[in-house]
């Protein structure tokens, strides 16, 4: 207990991933008049807060070892499913958000089987996935589908105060609660530590008598739901449905993912830290917007350094745990 | 104690894999309070025991009795229900994980629904108190040290309330202090009625630790002894199959003095080593001898092979062939030096499984002519045929994949792979294992005609009788050191290669 | 021996391509007609070839690349970086000579054969998983490509590019030439010399070919360079064929089109053997599925259904797993390291 302050190797990516938000929050502090403000930040989780909710789910993923490419595609799926059940179906949104919650919670589970039960790739079966759901939104329409309907307003529309003025979405509420939910399952839960111990190793777990079937199938629900919700919130924040909505969104998450301090290969990684990676990305498009002349696309060279930055520190990592092992 | 009721009973367990009879009729037999040794060579057929055991290998015949009652393992999960642990020799725990999570995991106490750490991490504490180690059990299993990681293991296991502990190879990676420790331990649970199933390669710890112990031998059962009933070197006859009469009648029927003294020296091996793994040692090799290595598993032998090749980058020493000086960082250095070098494990080291027999036997000759000049298709087949001919590989069919073949021929073809390129020093670790008499005695044959044309052999292997019969100097190694050189002449024994094996007399 | 498993491999592509080109048959009478119009072949069946092009390309590269036991997944966006330089290099000539062309794609080869390497050091000698050291490029090259294209389509008005992607020669499309060069140069590289068997070989066991003296090292960071000159090739191909650049949607999701047109050619994701002429036509018929698709008249995205229906039947058959269970092959559970480790008795 004495040593407190002395870092674990795997703690510290989550440690750069915080020091790294503070630095650009401060850079933008200091460069832009306005940029220090609570509602800048507030808006941080008011624009990113499907972001954070399939972050999460994706943690879960990657920390046992595997990828979801089909996160995107659902979400795309999930707002086309809301849209034409409310404005072509005229469902009541009792119904509808039941219903879009489903898709890709079943997608989830489909992929999950296959990957356990047959053995097959995560990246090939979620790719799958992810041209299935894409597809099918097409199929429902190749339009947009505009929504209009009080409950799709209200939950897009409000704005719930906070103290010293500002205010946040109900969406913001909604990722909030996941994320709290979400750390709660991964540190207080079997199944939460069965994930780690699965990302550590799949053989241990098995010979430990860990429930590997369950829990993998589990997991990619669980990352299914969670594009579904995500799918939800986005549909709030765009009141439409479209089949090309959140395209390329699945690499933005693992790229969130990823800078929040979670190992590509498995087993470590904290649902804090992804959070932390989705508001680090969320910096990088408000800092742009603030400077005004940078371009769009300097976000995407950012992530990508980003990404070599804390890919190769997690080697370094991992050299030196192996360096320690063999003189240890 | 022979009324006693035997904890745990295994009776004419057979285990098949294809097309090899892993065990055949073994059995084994466990009392409360004891510490059992499993003894035998490579390929006796103990992993696969103790994965019957463990339920991760389900037996195609026989029973096992626990306490009285016939019970079936199907899985890990049955096993630890029955209160079987084990703890493997690679710690089979996930080191990404906390100590606490690492005992807990799959058991873990809950408490309002969520997990209680601060219980768990006491209870942990004092599961560890139990077993002498005083650790910060909220930390990272990796940053402890294999000894450490091993004692956890062993609490895990204690933690499942184990009535049998089975600690494979649990000392191989450890120091003296270390095992000591560990030791210390065995003998408290024991008191405890515990029953401990031991693996180990060192005789000295098995001699030290173990009321019993069985024998295997291919899958075989050999005995079952009273450990301070049984001398070193009868254990060693059991382990690799030689009776000590037969001993005394082969080791008379040394063939040829050598000539060796009189050879030219092609390499010379100075103080190299590499830490942890092979205690620096010397080595003379000269043209056209047979040089064994002797050794029991664990014993060095295969890392001083490796180290040789470049296939791990020594640490220390310095290597000079045909008097000049080398450096090996890659295997690719030491096959450019004309040195060849087959693994003993073969399908992890050794075979290309995708590939035919044709592409295998020239995989290291095109490397060493580099990728822009081909051999051509009519030159490959020559080569394949004529070495299928020279080996008599079966099938002889040189576009047949060579996961298709079986072991004896897939260890012709790595033969012919070192061959091909007319290597002047051939390292060869235990290239009999597993194979046939008819395909042993072709390699032996090879071995010897390979040294008349003035080639260099390294030979390791399990079997003494074949060291002593080929080679024309050994050296022994035990406990990765190199302990003693023979001239191999009418006087050498097969006993006295094993008392410097087994060690300790 | 060979040629039966040859044919084994690549019986069914084969047969679903031609399945494929049929079915247009119903609602093209003329599909298969191919006419002389201007000096050119026009038809369905060169279409498909010229359209075809750059995944070709791409795919070729990929089939290396996974016979290494890898993935490049940089490869969209190493084809918009790619044209993004090219169409930027001479979108200000005015001059009809060639030497801005040969200036254009001296320098896309170029960069595109360092990005590679960039991916390949990245595999080879950091030792980075391959989805992950790509996908690197994957996200920035996009952005790299913006920023050279400053975000717009740019149009290219120098005549003489349009040649690489949009030009004739001998009546047939010039693009269809690019490929049956570069094909030619790998099947030629990889077959007439021993650098086929070392992929082959480094894919199936790196541990043992490194033992057999093969730099494995060198070899991974070759095929990360080939698959990255493909790219930059078809990046030139569908820059010219536009006559602009276009750094936001060139390329797009071209790498998983590309993998599936490995997959289905034969190649496994394991890495070891790999069949270039299988991947030739497993592109093919990714590209004719889109053509039909159109024809038929159905909505163009649900393209995306059957890839993904496709891509889970040929991921199925391969698994050793699915194909026990359905069809009851190999009973034995391929526990292949107990095995090894158990390999007590006789040949």
């Amino acid at each position: 207990m004495i040593n407190r302050l002395s870092l674990d190797y795997k703690q510290l990516p989550l440690v750069a991933t915080i020091s790294l938000f503070v630095l650009m929050f401060s850079f933008g502090s200091l460069r832009y008049t306005g940029f220090f403000s609570t509602q800048v930040f507030l808006n941080l989780f008011i624009n990113n807060a499907f972001l954070i909710v399939i972050a999460v789910g994706m943690t879960f993923v990657i920390v046992s070892g595997g990828i979801d490419l089909s996160v995107g595609s659902v979400i795309a799926l999930t707002s086309m499913v809301t849209a034409s059940l409310t404005m072509e179906a005229q469902l009541s949104p009792f119904i509808v958000v039941p219903i879009s919650l489903l898709v890709g919670t079943v997608l989830g589970v489909i992929q999950g089987a296959l990957i356990h039960f047959y053995n097959l790739q995560p990246f090939i079966v979620t790719l799958a996935g992810m041209f299935l759901a894409r597809g099918l939104s097409y199929m429902i329409s190749v339009e947009t589908i505009a929504i209009d309907h009080p409950f799709f307003n209200f939950m897009a529309n409000s704005q719930i105060p906070v103290p010293g003025g500002n205010f946040i979405s109900i969406s913001v509420v909604i990722a909030l609660i996941v994320v709290f939910i979400a750390m709660f399952v991964a540190h207080f839960t079997k199944f939460g530590r069965n994930v780690y111990a699965i990302g550590g190793s799949e053989q241990s777990a098995m010979l430990m008598g860990l429930p590997v079937a369950r829990t993998k199938i589990l997991i990619y629900t669980l990352s299914g739901f969670c594009a579904s919700l995500a799918g939800l919130i986005f549909t709030f924040y765009m009141l439409s449905g479209y089949g090309l909505h959140a395209n390329g969104m699945e690499l933005d998450t693992i790229a969130a993912v990823v800078i929040g301090g979670t190992l590509l290969t498995g087993g470590a990684g904290y649902v804090a830290g992804s959070v932390v990676g989705v508001l680090i990305l969320g910096i990088i498009q408000t800092i742009i917007v603030f400077e005004g002349t940078l371009s769009s696309w300097w976000t995407k060279i950012a992530i990508g350094a980003l990404l070599l930055l804390f890919i190769v520190l997690q080697r370094v990592i991992v050299w030196r745990s192996e360096k320690k092992h063999a003189n240890g | 104690m022979a009324q006693q009721l035997a904890k745990l009973e295994m009776k004419n367990i057979v285990k098949e894999f294809p097309g090899v009879k892993a065990l055949s009729d073994v059995q084994l037999s466990l009392y409360p309070g004891e510490v059992h040794a499993l003894m035998g060579e490579n390929g006796a057929g103990k992993s696969t025991l103790i994965k019957v055991l463990t339920g991760v290998y389900s037996i195609d015949q026989g029973t096992v009795t626990l306490e009285g009652k016939q019970v079936s393992i199907n899985s890990p999960l049955k096993a630890q229900e029955l209160g079987i642990s084990t703890v493997y020799q690679e710690v089979n725990l996930c080191s990404n994980l906390s100590v606490t999570e690492n005992i807990f995991i799959g058991r873990e106490i809950k408490k309002y629904g969520r997990l209680a750490w601060k219980e768990m991490n006491q209870h942990a504490e004092k599961l560890l108190e139990r077993l002498q180690l005083n650790i910060d059990v909220t930390k990272l299993l990796s940053s402890y040290s294999v000894a450490i990681q091993q004692m956890v293991a062993i609490a895990r296991a204690l933690n499942v309330s184990a009535k049998i502990l089975i600690l494979d190879e649990p000392t191989s990676s450890l120091d003296r202090d270390e095992v000591q420790q560990l030791f210390a331990v065995m003998r408290q649970l024991k008191k405890d009625g515990l029953a401990i199933v031991f693996v180990s390669h060192f005789l000295d710890q098995i001699y030290e630790i173990t009321d019993r112990l069985t024998v295997l031998r291919n899958g075989e059962w050999i005995g079952e002894y009273k450990t301070e009933a049984i001398d070193r070197m009868e254990l060693v006859s059991k382990m690799i199959g030689k009776d000590l009469a037969e001993l005394e009648a082969i080791s008379s029927k040394t063939t040829d003095i050598s000539q060796s003294d009189t050879l030219e020296s092609m390499l010379q091996a100075n103080e190299v080593g590499l830490n942890g793994k092979i205690s620096p040692f010397d080595l003379e090799l000269r043209k056209g001898e047979i040089y064994g290595l002797a050794g029991l598993l664990g014993s060095g032998r295969t890392e001083m092979a490796r180290v040789l090749f470049g296939a791990d980058k020594a640490d220390k020493g310095k290597m000079t062939i045909n008097g000049k000086d080398v450096h090996f960082t890659t295997p690719r250095s030491a096959i450019l030096n004309k040195i060849g070098f087959c693994s003993e494990n073969r399908k992890t080291e050794g075979i290309i499984p995708e590939l035919t027999v044709r592409e295998n036997m020239i995989l290291a000759i095109q490397s060493v002519y580099g990728w822009f000049r081909y051999l051509s298709r009519a030159k490959q087949m020559k080569i394949a045929e004529e070495y299928i001919q020279l080996l008599n590989i079966r099938p002889a069919n040189p576009e047949q994949l060579i996961k298709n073949l079986s072991g004896g021929n897939q260890q012709k073809v790595m033969l012919a792979r070192w061959l091909v390129t007319n290597p002047d020093l051939l390292i060869l670790d235990e290239p009999t294992r597993g194979i046939d008499i008819g395909a042993k005695t072709e390699i032996m044959k090879l071995m010897t005609h390979l040294s008349k044309e003035n080639k260099s052999i390294l030979f390791i292997s399990s079997e003494i009788e074949e060291i002593l019969r080929t080679c024309d100097r050994i050296a022994v190694l035990r406990d990765r050191k190199k302990v003693q050189e023979f001239d191999n002449d009418r006087e050498l024994t097969q006993q006295d290669l094993m008392k410097e094996m087994a060690g300790g007399m | 021996m060979l040629k039966g498993m040859m044919k084994t491999k690549l019986f069914w592509p084969i047969i679903v391509l031609i399945l494929i080109l049929v079915i247009n048959l119903f609602f093209d009478r003329s599909f298969f007609s191919i006419e002389l119009r201007n000096g050119h072949l026009t038809g369905s069946l060169i279409d498909i070839l010229n359209r075809g092009a750059p995944l070709i390309l791409i795919s070729i590269g990929m089939t290396l690349v996974i016979a290494t036991k890898g993935i490049d997944l940089s490869v969209g966006s190493i084809i918009a970086m790619s044209g993004a330089i090219g169409a930027m290099t001479v979108a200000d000539t005015a001059s009809e000579g060639s030497g801005p062309l040969w200036m254009a794609i001296g320098l896309s080869l170029i960069i595109c054969l360092v990005v590679g390497g960039w991916n390949g050091l990245l595999v080879s000698r950091v030792g980075v998983q391959p989805i992950v050291a790509t996908l690197i490029l994957m996200v920035a090259g996009r952005g790299i490509a913006q920023l050279i294209t400053g975000g717009q389509i740019t149009t290219v008005y120098y005549e003489p590019y349009s040649f690489i992607g949009g030009g004739y020669l001998l009546t047939l499309p010039f693009s269809v030439f690019i490929v049956a060069f570069v094909f030619l140069m790998a099947v030629l590289l990889t077959r007439k010399t021993a650098l086929g068997l070392f992929i082959e070989s480094v894919g199936s066991n790196a541990d043992a070919s490194r033992l057999a003296g093969i730099n494995s090292k060198n070899i991974m960071l070759m095929v990360y360079m080939f698959s990255g000159l493909c790219a930059g090739v078809a990046g030139l191909i569908l820059s010219s064929n536009v006559m602009s650049a276009d750094g936001n949607n060139a390329g797009l999701w071209f790498e998983l089109d590309a993998i599936l047109a490995v997959v289905i050619g034969g190649t496994s994701l394991m890495g070891g053997r790999f069949y270039l002429m299988g991947t030739v036509i497993g592109a093919l018929i990714i590209q004719s599925l889109t053509t039909t698709i159109y024809s038929i008249g159905v909505p163009a995205e649900t393209n995306l259904v059957v890839k993904a229906l496709v891509v889970l039947v040929v991921c199925l058959l391969q698994s050793a797993e699915f194909r026990r269970k359905v069809f009851g092959i190999g009973k034995v559970k391929p526990t292949g390291e107990q095995k090894g480790r158990e390999g007590v008795t006789l040949s």
